[in-house]
């Protein structure tokens, strides 16, 4: 076996991941931790500062509900997360995040996120929920303070680069986590009375609109590889919304955002006629339940309207920048001075947008010579991401907080700690944790906080180090670093270390898994389109793939890295599949498009479709779970 | 090759143990070559363009150049990055120069105090988090069975 120095690290609460969550999971759980005596450790397989999807930036805040002004109530946006999800949605959870999110977003704004403001000192939204910044430095100053907390208060410990891989048992309870270091030779073993997973969610599951070096100009970021969902099934851990994935429709192939451009500058999106694909196909609306009727429009809903346009070859589509822009600056044309400087200033909002938080997009207008106040930009819809946090709802079945539980919720959604998964001592938060969504940057913040305060509860109500089986980590450490053992043993075998019959590298296997995905499961490629025997193909394909996974080969530890980053990739494609195929329905079209039952079923299938693997049988259940209302 | 490294300005962060770039990216895809002494970015396909490199870069070596199968060539598109703003110099394909400044944070670096100054109930048993209720900025939590 290759030479890895063994690393045992002991501590009480265990946060996975350094992204917005486990950042707010480090500042909440610093503070409990002092009062109570307990250890803190958190591990990134990057460097805090620049790490998880936050990592380049951000030029908006997507959750603030504004309770102390009283410009939104709780319910408002439970209303809104519950319709955009076409009525799945575990209103205990949103609640619960809408009830603490203000407080976070105070809180970053202490620490230093410029919000803007406007001339009054109030902030400046871009839509009811979203609040403008200068976020070029947004992840810096929350992972600031996190390390802060962590280091200051003396309960905390850091480790950066340690790829984390999998979870350790003891019987039905978490005991820790196992991975290694991507910089030198050490296999790490964490114990813990309690383990946060706040890990992300996946990208390039599905093959992306570009192949070649724009592979890695995802919506997402690349390195988000379904570490979080891959921790928690092989757990054991109940997960929900599995087949409820994310298509962005974003400025096409750089991915540059659109939510200013639609809500704060008020731009329409057009066809190739000049039709506008929301105003012409609002019947469709009709055909989707009570959900086509509310506003706004659900996310999925308004993707379709622009798919069914692409389809029937009136692409491509438009946001209509210089019209939108034009129309603003109007108002100040009859003094001239005023006009230039409104000219001025939204220019630079507009290229703000962009360069706070998806460059390259920046990049591609200069490239294309485009002035946004001179010429439309196209938009299309993206390849399929797994994000709890944002319009997709994926992740872990978790209990939610005693106090919004009703007679008809508590028995369904309550087990104890808030955002404990079915996995007793496992945590989980941000796109980790599902049926949540709409909780973007600052709600997953704050649900990381939520969730450290509940795992402290949890180790002091259960202080007991749990048992870690020696033999089970060796063979788990064994696994772990077999790829590396199978290239030493084979890499002389063929003259290019790239092509060996007794290996498959992680890229290749990487893009076997997208072109499965792509082709059976509802990629680009297919339209977004499945059926019944599409899907059981994909897990047929996905099975051999899976077999040889044991055949992964790795020639240095980033490779290795890469080699685990695609297998929990794989599971995270396999739960997909599974739960795609087990709801007979077709419930957000703009998301997937069930061509066997294209129709919603309410009466039917208005439930959650959950799914656990059992580690012991490797078998997988399918379970429906109740939805209920708590208001 | 998103982000690449001028050979002329790459000092390979002087032979720490490692490199300013390799520190900070966010994918693991900055490496240092140990024998020229100079960073390089080892798998392109994978690059964010997230700019953390070119950002942190203290000899300015690192630049992009757009995905070259998606974006015209000849654009540039250059951050300088101080402690409180950040200045963005565009460069179009034909020519055309735009520059932007905008604002980074408002605090000293380091200076993000955990608690923001607000103070806690400190009871783990209620559903307020640190610094709540006061960072709510309402008299109370809300809660639904009151």
């Amino acid at each position: 076996m290759a030479n890895f120095e063994n690393v045992t690290v002991e501590t009480d609460l265990l946060i996975l991941g350094g992204g917005m969550s486990a950042c707010g999971a480090a500042v909440e759980a610093a503070y409990w931790a002092k009062k109570n005596g307990l250890k803190v450790t958190l591990v990134d397989k990057a460097a805090m500062d620049r790490s998880g999807a936050v990592a380049m930036g951000l030029s908006a805040i997507n959750q603030y509900v504004g309770l102390k002004d009283g410009a939104n109530s709780v319910k408002d946006y439970v209303d809104y997360v519950r319709n955009d999800l076409m009525g799945v949605t575990r209103e205990d959870l949103v609640a619960n995040i809408a009830r603490h999110v203000d407080s976070t977003v105070h809180l970053f704004e202490k620490w230093g996120l410029p919000i803007w403001k406007d001339e009054k000192g109030a902030y400046v939204h871009e839509g009811r929920w979203q609040l403008m910044i200068n976020g070029e430095s947004y992840k810096v100053i929350v992972a600031e303070a996190a390390k802060n907390a962590l280091l200051q208060s003396g309960v905390g410990q850091i480790f950066e680069r340690v790829f984390i891989v999998g979870p350790i048992m003891d019987g039905d309870r978490i005991a820790g986590a196992v991975g290694f270091s991507v910089r030198e030779n050490k296999f790490y073993t964490f114990k813990a009375k309690a383990v946060l997973a706040a890990m992300g969610g996946a990208v390039h599951v599905f093959k992306p609109r570009s192949a070649g070096e724009g592979l890695g100009r995802a919506w997402y970021p690349p390195w988000n590889s379904g570490s979080s969902a891959y921790f928690t099934l092989k757990a054991g851990a109940e997960m929900t919304c599995q087949e409820v994935r994310f298509i962005p429709v974003r400025f096409k192939d750089a991915y540059g955002p659109v939510g200013a451009w639609f809500l704060l500058f008020k731009s329409r999106a057009t066809n190739a006629m000049g039709g506008e694909y929301m105003v012409e196909r609002k019947a469709e609306l009709e055909n989707w339940g009570p959900y086509g009727r509310v506003k706004p429009i659900p996310a999925n809903l308004r993707n379709y309207l622009g798919m069914l346009d692409c389809t029937e070859g009136k692409g491509p589509l438009f946001m209509r920048t210089e019209e939108a822009i034009q129309k603003i600056a109007e108002q100040y044309k009859d003094d001239e001075k005023a006009y230039k400087k409104k000219m001025k200033e939204l220019e630079s909002e507009a290229w703000e947008d962009f360069l706070d938080m998806t460059i390259s997009q920046a990049v591609l207008w200069a490239a294309s010579n485009v002035q946004p106040e001179e010429k439309s930009s196209e938009i299309a819809a993206a390849e399929p991401y797994f994000i709890g946090s944002h319009s997709g709802a994926s992740g872990a079945w978790v209990s939610g907080p005693a106090d919004l539980q009703t007679a008809g919720t508590k028995n369904d959604y309550f087990w104890g700690y808030e955002n404990m998964s079915t996995v007793k001592g496992l945590f989980c938060a941000g796109d980790a944790s599902g049926a949540s969504s709409h909780k973007f940057s600052s709600g997953s913040h704050a649900e990381g906080r939520i969730a450290a305060k509940a795992a402290v509860k949890f180790i002091l109500e259960n202080n007991t180090m749990p048992k870690v089986d020696q033999a089970t980590v060796d063979a788990m450490k064994a696994e772990i670093l077999k790829p590396m053992d199978t290239f030493e043993a084979f890499k002389n075998a063929t003259t290019d270390s790239e092509i060996n019959p007794n290996y498959i590298k992680p890229k290749m296997f990487m893009f076997r898994l997208q072109k499965i995905m792509d082709e059976y499961a509802g990629g680009v490629t297919s339209n977004f389109t499945v059926n019944k025997a599409q899907l059981e193909r994909a897990l047929e394909l996905l099975a051999f793939l899976k077999e040889d996974s044991e055949k992964l080969a790795a020639s240095n530890l980033h490779e290795l890295m890469r080699c685990w980053e695609n297998v929990q990739r794989m599971w995270q494609a396999e739960a997909h599949v599974r739960t795609m195929l087990f709801r007979e329905e077709t419930r957000w079209p703009g998301y997937y498009f069930r061509a066997d039952k294209p129709k919603i079923d309410e009466q039917n299938w208005l439930c959650f479709a959950n799914c656990k693997y059992d580690p012991k049988s490797g078998n997988w259940e399918m379970i429906k779970r109740p939805i209920h209302r708590i208001f | 090759m998103p982000s690449y490294v001028n050979p002329e300005k790459c000092d390979g962060c002087k032979a720490l143990d490692k490199t300013a770039c390799q520190y900070i990216c966010p994918n693991d895809l900055m490496v240092l070559d140990k024998e020229k002494m100079k960073a390089f970015n080892r798998d392109v396909a994978m690059c964010w363009e997230c700019y953390n490199c070119v950002k942190i870069c203290p000899t300015q070596a690192i630049e992009i150049r757009g995905y070259a199968d998606f974006v015209p060539m000849g654009a540039q598109v250059t951050p300088l990055r101080s402690t409180d703003s950040i200045m963005w110099t565009v460069k179009f394909r034909n020519g055309m120069l735009k520059r932007f400044k905008f604002p980074i944070r408002t605090t000293a670096e380091g200076s993000a105090v955990p608690d923001g100054g607000f103070e806690s109930k400190g009871d783990i048993n209620s559903p307020a988090l640190f610094t709540e209720p006061a960072s709510t900025g309402m008299a109370e939590v809300f809660t639904l069975n009151k």
